[in-house]
C-alpha cells in the first residue's frame, strides 16, 4: 500500500517533471526539471529494493552529471533560452504524433504482456548478505571483463573531454607591458567607471554618471545590457537607456566579430 | 573413260614439286624483308625465283610424260596442316601440272617483260615481290591437293591482286579499286569457304582424292548446293556475272599485273575450280552445271557488249577477259569435252591475252601512258614488233582459221552447239561481237590519222620487253592447233579429269564455224568501215542509248549501288540511329532517371540532426509495432 | 504493479524523445537523452525485482556509467562546437547536408 502510494506521487511527480524538462523555455528550468525526475527515478529505486542503484543515482547523476550539465550551462551562457518558433516544417507535429504513438505501442505491449507477480530481490540479495555485497559479487566475478572495459571507457571519456575542450594558445601570453600599451591605445586608460555611481539606483545594470552629469555607457556590463534590452527592462530615463542600447549593441558587435560570419541559412 | 587413280609419290623432281612454291615465296620474302637493301637486284632476283619455278615445273611435266596415263596422278604429302583433318600435301597431275607451266611460264615472261615496264619506277622491288608473292599462292591453288589448300591459295591470290591493283596507292582512283575488288572477292570467297565447310561435314574430308571417290552416295541436294557454293566462288574470282564488276577497275594496276593476274592466271581460277571438281560437284545434266553454262554465255555476251564501247585500251581488254573467260565457263559446264576445250581455250587466252596486254603496255609506254584509243592512231609503222605481236594475238582472239583461238572457242562453240543451240547461238554471236570490238581496237590504235596528244613521241619498246612478246604472239599462233589437233590435251588431261568415250575429232567445216567465221567478219568489216576507213572522233560521241548502257559496264556498278550500297548504308544509319536513341537512349535514360531520383532524394539531407532523430523514433516504433503484430513480444 | 512501473517508464522515455525532437537547445536535448536513458534504467531495475535477479540492476548501473562518460564527451563537444560558432543550437551545425 506504501509503495503504491509512493508511486503514484513520483509517477505524477516525475512525468509532470519530464513534461516540464520539455515544455519550459530557459535551460536552467530544464535543469532543475531533470534533477526531479532524477530523484524521484532514486526513489523509486530505493523502493524497488535497488538501494545501491538508488544512491548512485544520487550521486553520480544528480550530483556530478546534473552539476556538470548546470556548469557547461553557465560556461556558454544561461540565457541561452530557445526561441518557440519552430525552424523546421512539420517537426514539432511529426515529433507529437512519433512521441505518443511510440508511447503507445510500448503500453501496449506492457499492458498485452501477461505479467505474474513480481519475484522481489530480496532472496537474491539476503543470500551474498546485502544488496551492495550481491551487487559486487556479480560485478567483480561474472561481469569483472565489462567492469574493466568501462573503467577504460571512462579513462578514455576523461581524456577526450580534455583534448576536446582544451585551447592551445596560438599566441604568446601578453606582459603586463602588452596589456599597459593596450590599455592606452585602447583610449580611455583609466578604469571604468562602476555602475551606479551617481545613479538613482543602486542596480548593477544602471549606467553610472559622470561627474558633468551625463550618461556613461561604458559604466555598464554589456552582457547585463544585452538582457535587459532582450527583456525588455528598460529605464524611464530615455538618456539611461540609450547607453543601455548602446552597450547592448556593442555586445552584439561584439559576439559577431567572435563567431564570423555566419552561413546563411 | 573415268579419272584415274590418285597414287603417293616419293622422290624424283615430283618429290620435291614443293619447290615450285617455295621458290617464289622465299623469293617475296627476301624482297620484303629485305627491304631497301635489295633495290638494286630485286627484279633480278624475282625473274631467277620465277624460272627457277618454272624449270621445276618444266622438270616434273618431262618426269610426268615418262609415266604411262594410269600412272599420271601423283600426290606427295607435305606436313600435317590441321591435325585429324587436313593433310597438307601436293597433287600432280595432268590438270594441275598443264596450269603450273602456264602460270610459271607466261608468269617468267611478264617477270622479265616488267623489268623493262618498270624500270622508272621506284617501287619496282616491291612490285616484284608482290608478284613472286601472287606465284607462289597461285601454285598453292592449283597444286594442293585439297580444298583447303585451293582456299589458302585462292585468299593469297587475291591479297596480291589487291596489292598490285592498289600498286600505285597514290592514286585515289588505285586505291579505290584495290577495295573494290577485295570487297566483291569476298563474297565469291564467302561462297567458297561456306563450300569447303560443306564437303568437309558431308564428306568427313576435304582432300580431293577420297572426296572425288565418295561424292557420288551423297544426296543431290547437297551435292547441287556444295556446287553452287563452289561457283560463287568461281564467279568473285573470275570476275563472272554477277560478280563481274571488279574486274574492269582492276585495271588502274601496272599493265603486266593486269597481262599476268587479271588475263592470263588469276582469273582462270574459277574455270579451274569448276573444272577440277567438275566430276564430283558440275556433272553433265546437272543443275550446278547448267547454271555454269548459263553463267558463262551471260557473261561472255556481257563482257563482249562492254569491249565494244570502251576507249580505255585496257578496260576493253578487260570485257574481252571477262567475255574469253566466260567460253571457257560454258565449256566446262559441259562435262569431259567441254573441259579439254575449257582448259585449252584457257591456255591459248593465257598466251594471247598477255600478248595482247603486253602489247597493250607497249603502246601505253611508247605513248606516255596514255591508254584513251581515241588519241592512237596510226601506230604500226612506229612500233612494228608491238604491231605484229598485237595483230597476231588480235587474229588469235578473234578465231582466224588456224590460230590458237580458232580452234579452242570453235571447239567450245561447237560442244555448246551438241549440248544445246541456244547456248550454242549465244556463244556464235558472242563470237561476232568479238570480231567487231578487237578490230575496232586494232584499228582505232594501228590504223587511220595520228590523233596523238603535242608531248607523244611513240618509240619501240626496248628487247626486254618484245621478246616476251614475240615468244607469246608464237604461242598464240601454234599452241592452239597442237592441243586440239591430234586430241593431244584430250588424252593428257583425260586421266585428270576424265576422257569423253570417243576421240573427239575436230571438223574444220561445220555450220556454227562457218557462221561463226562469216560473224566475225562482219563486225571486222563494220569495224573498219566505222574506225578504220571513217575518221575517229577524239573525243568520244554521245552515242545512242545503247552505247551508254556499255560504256557504262551494262549498269553493273548502278544495280551494286542501288540494290546492295544504298539499303546497306540505310541499314547502317539505322543501325546507328538505334544504337544512338535504343541502346544509348535506355543506357543514358536509366542514368538520368537515377541522377534525377538521386537529385531529388538527396533533398532529405537537410543537415538538421533532429529530422534524422525524427525518422529514428519512426522507425523504432514501426519496428516495435511490427513486432507487436507478430505477438514476438 | 510491474505493469505500472513499465507505463511510467515507457511515458518518460517517450517524453524524452520527444523533447529531443523538439528541443534545439544542444544542452536541454542532452538532458533529453538522459531523461530517456533513466527511463530505461528504471525498466531495467523493474525487470531485476520482476524476475528476482540482480542482472537488470547491474545493467543499470553499466548504463549510469557508459552516460557518465556520455555526458563528458558530449558537453564537451557542445562546448567546443560553442566556442567556434557561437551558438549551442542543433540547427546551426547543419553543414553536412546535401
Amino acid at each position: 500500500m506504501g509503495e503504491t502510494i509512493t508511486f503514484w506521487v513520483l509517477a505524477v511527480v516525475s512525468v509532470s517533471a519530464a513534461l516540464g524538462l520539455v515544455f519550459s523555455r530557459k535551460a536552467v528550468y530544464c535543469a532543475l526539471m531533470l534533477g526531479v525526475v532524477m530523484l524521484s527515478l532514486a526513489v523509486l529505486y530505493a523502493v524497488q529494493d535497488a538501494p545501491f542503484l538508488a544512491a548512485v543515482q544520487i550521486i553520480v547523476y544528480t550530483g556530478a552529471v546534473m552539476m556538470l550539465f548546470l556548469f557547461v550551462l553557465m560556461m556558454v551562457g544561461v540565457d541561452s533560452s530557445d526561441s518557440l518558433v519552430e525552424t523546421i516544417r512539420g517537426q514539432r507535429f511529426w515529433a507529437m504524433i512519433a512521441g505518443i504513438g511510440f508511447a503507445v505501442l510500448l503500453a501496449l505491449a506492457v499492458g498485452q504482456a501477461a505479467i505474474g507477480d513480481p519475484a522481489g530481490v530480496t532472496g537474491a540479495n539476503q543470500r551474498a548478505g546485502g544488496n551492495v555485497p550481491a551487487l559486487a559479487e556479480l560485478i567483480f566475478t561474472r561481469h569483472v571483463f565489462a567492469f574493466e572495459v568501462a573503467s577504460a571507457l571512462l579513462i578514455t571519456a576523461a581524456l577526450g573531454a580534455m583534448v576536446l575542450a582544451h585551447r592551445e594558445r596560438t599566441r604568446p601570453r601578453p606582459t603586463q607591458k602588452d596589456l599597459a600599451k593596450a590599455r592606452f591605445v585602447s583610449g580611455y586608460p583609466g578604469p571604468l567607471p562602476g555602475p551606479g555611481t551617481y545613479a538613482r539606483n543602486n542596480a548593477i545594470d544602471m549606467p553610472a554618471r559622470l561627474p558633468d552629469g551625463s550618461v556613461s555607457e561604458l559604466s555598464v556590463n554589456r552582457v547585463i545590457a544585452r538582457h535587459d534590452v532582450e527583456d525588455g527592462r528598460l529605464p524611464d530615463d530615455p538618456e539611461l537607456a540609450e547607453a543601455i542600447r548602446q552597450a547592448a549593441a556593442e555586445e552584439e558587435e561584439h559576439n559577431a566579430s567572435i563567431a564570423g560570419p555566419k552561413e546563411d541559412r | 573413260m573415268e579419272p584415274v587413280e590418285i597414287i603417293q609419290h616419293s622422290g624424283g623432281v615430283i618429290g620435291v614439286a614443293w619447290l615450285m612454291i617455295a621458290l617464289p615465296l622465299l623469293g617475296a620474302a627476301i624482297l620484303l624483308l629485305g627491304g631497301r637493301r635489295t633495290d638494286r637486284w630485286g627484279h633480278l632476283l624475282g625473274v631467277v625465283m620465277s624460272l627457277a619455278s618454272f624449270a621445276v615445273a618444266v622438270l616434273a611435266f618431262v618426269e610426268l610424260l615418262g609415266m604411262s596415263g594410269d600412272q599420271r596422278r601423283r600426290e606427295i604429302e607435305l606436313f600435317q596442316f590441321i591435325p585429324g583433318m587436313v593433310d597438307m600435301g601436293l597433287l600432280i597431275d595432268p590438270l594441275s601440272i598443264a596450269f603450273a607451266l602456264l602460270i610459271t611460264g607466261v608468269g617468267s615472261l611478264i617477270h622479265i617483260y616488267s623489268i623493262g615496264y618498270m624500270s622508272h619506277d621506284p617501287g619496282r622491288r616491291r612490285f616484284f615481290s608482290y608478284l613472286n608473292l601472287f606465284v607462289a599462292a597461285m601454285l598453292l591453288l592449283v597444286l594442293a591437293d585439297n580444298y583447303v589448300g585451293l582456299y589458302i591459295g585462292w585468299e593469297g591470290v587475291g591479297l596480291a591482286s589487291y596489292l598490285l591493283i592498289g600498286f600505285w596507292q597514290h592514286k585515289p582512283s588505285a586505291a579505290t579499286a584495290a577495295q573494290k575488288a577485295f570487297i566483291v572477292n569476298r563474297v565469291g570467297d564467302f561462297g567458297l569457304a561456306i563450300g569447303v565447310f560443306l564437303i568437309w561435314t558431308t564428306f568427313g574430308s576435304v582432300a580431293y582424292g577420297p572426296v572425288f571417290q565418295v561424292a557420288g552416295q551423297a544426296e543431290q541436294g547437297v551435292l547441287t548446293a556444295i556446287g553452287l557454293l563452289l561457283l560463287l566462288g568461281a564467279c568473285g574470282k573470275s570476275a563472272q556475272l554477277p560478280l563481274q564488276s571488279w574486274l574492269l577497275d582492276a585495271m588502274e594496276g601496272p599493265t603486266p599485273v593486269s597481262a599476268l593476274i587479271h588475263a592470263a592466271t588469276m582469273v582462270t581460277a574459277g574455270v579451274y575450280l569448276v573444272v577440277r571438281s567438275g566430276a564430283a560437284f558440275f556433272p553433265v545434266g546437272s543443275t550446278a552445271a547448267l547454271v555454269v553454262t548459263v553463267v558463262g554465255v551471260a557473261t561472255l555476251l556481257a563482257g563482249a557488249i562492254i569491249g565494244t564501247a570502251k576507249d580505255d585500251i585496257k578496260k576493253g581488254l578487260a570485257g574481252s577477259t571477262m567475255s574469253q573467260i566466260g567460253y571457257m565457263m560454258l565449256g566446262a559446264g559441259l562435262g569431259p569435252v567441254g573441259y579439254v576445250f575449257a582448259i585449252g581455250h584457257l591456255i591459248t587466252h593465257g598466251f594471247f591475252k598477255a600478248n595482247l596486254f603486253l602489247g597493250a603496255g607497249s603502246i601505253m609506254h611508247a605513248m606516255n601512258d596514255e591508254v584513251d584509243m581515241r588519241k592512237y592512231g596510226g601506230l604500226r609503222k612506229l612500233l612494228p614488233v608491238t604491231f605484229v605481236t598485237f595483230f597476231i594475238g588480235y587474229l588469235a582472239i578473234i578465231g582466224f582459221p588456224l590460230l590458237s583461238g580458232y580452234f579452242t572457242k570453235d571447239g567450245i562453240i561447237e560442244t555448246a552447239m551438241h549440248h544445246s543451240p541456244v547456248l550454242g547461238w549465244l556463244a556464235v554471236l558472242g563470237a561476232g561481237i568479238t570480231g567487231f570490238y578487237m578490230s575496232r581496237m586494232v584499228f582505232m590504235t594501228f590504223f587511220g590519222q595520228k590523233r596523238w596528244a603535242e608531248d607523244a613521241h611513240p618509240h619501240e619498246s626496248p628487247a626486254v620487253m618484245t621478246v616476251p612478246l614475240i615468244i607469246l604472239s608464237i604461242g598464240s599462233i601454234f599452241l592452239g592447233g597442237y592441243l586440239v589437233l591430234g586430241n593431244t590435251l584430250a588424252n593428257w588431261l583425260a586421266p585428270a579429269v576424265g576422257g569423253p568415250e570417243e576421240p573427239i575429232e575436230f571438223h574444220f567445216v561445220t555450220t556454227p564455224g562457218i557462221a561463226t567465221l562469216v560473224l566475225v567478219a562482219i563486225g571486222a568489216a563494220f569495224a573498219w568501215m566505222k574506225y578504220g576507213r571513217a575518221e575517229v572522233p577524239v573525243v568520244a560521241p554521245r552515242g545512242s542509248f545503247v552505247t551508254t548502257f556499255a560504256r557504262r559496264d551494262l549498269y553493273g556498278d548502278a544495280i551494286n549501288e542501288s540494290l546492295l550500297m544504298r539499303p546497306g548504308q540505310w541499314l547502317t544509319r539505322l543501325a546507328v540511329f538505334f544504337d544512338n536513341r535504343g541502346v544509348d537512349g535506355v543506357v543514358n535514360g536509366i542514368a538520368a532517371g537515377i541522377g534525377g531520383t538521386s537529385g531529388r532524394l538527396r533533398r532529405i539531407q537537410t543537415g538538421f540532426a533532429r529530422s534524422y532523430a525524427l525518422s529514428i523514433l519512426f522507425g523504432a516504433a514501426v519496428v516495435a509495432g511490427a513486432l507487436l503484430l507478430v505477438g514476438n513480444i | 504493479m510491474t505493469t505500472h512501473y513499465l507505463v511510467l517508464s515507457a511515458l518518460l522515455f517517450a517524453i524524452g524523445a520527444v523533447g529531443v525532437l523538439v528541443r534545439r537547445n544542444a544542452i536541454v536535448v542532452f538532458m533529453c537523452v538522459e531523461l530517456m536513458l533513466n527511463a530505461c534504467n528504471l525498466a531495467f531495475v523493474t525487470f531485476a525485482r520482476q524476475h528476482g535477479n540482480l542482472d537488470g540492476q547491474l545493467i543499470a548501473f553499466f548504463v549510469m556509467v557508459v552516460a557518465a562518460a556520455e555526458v563528458v564527451v558530449g558537453l564537451a563537444i557542445i562546448v567546443t562546437i560553442f566556442r567556434t560558432r557561437r551558438s549551442a543550437s542543433v540547427d546551426d551545425a547543419n553543414l553536412l547536408k546535401y
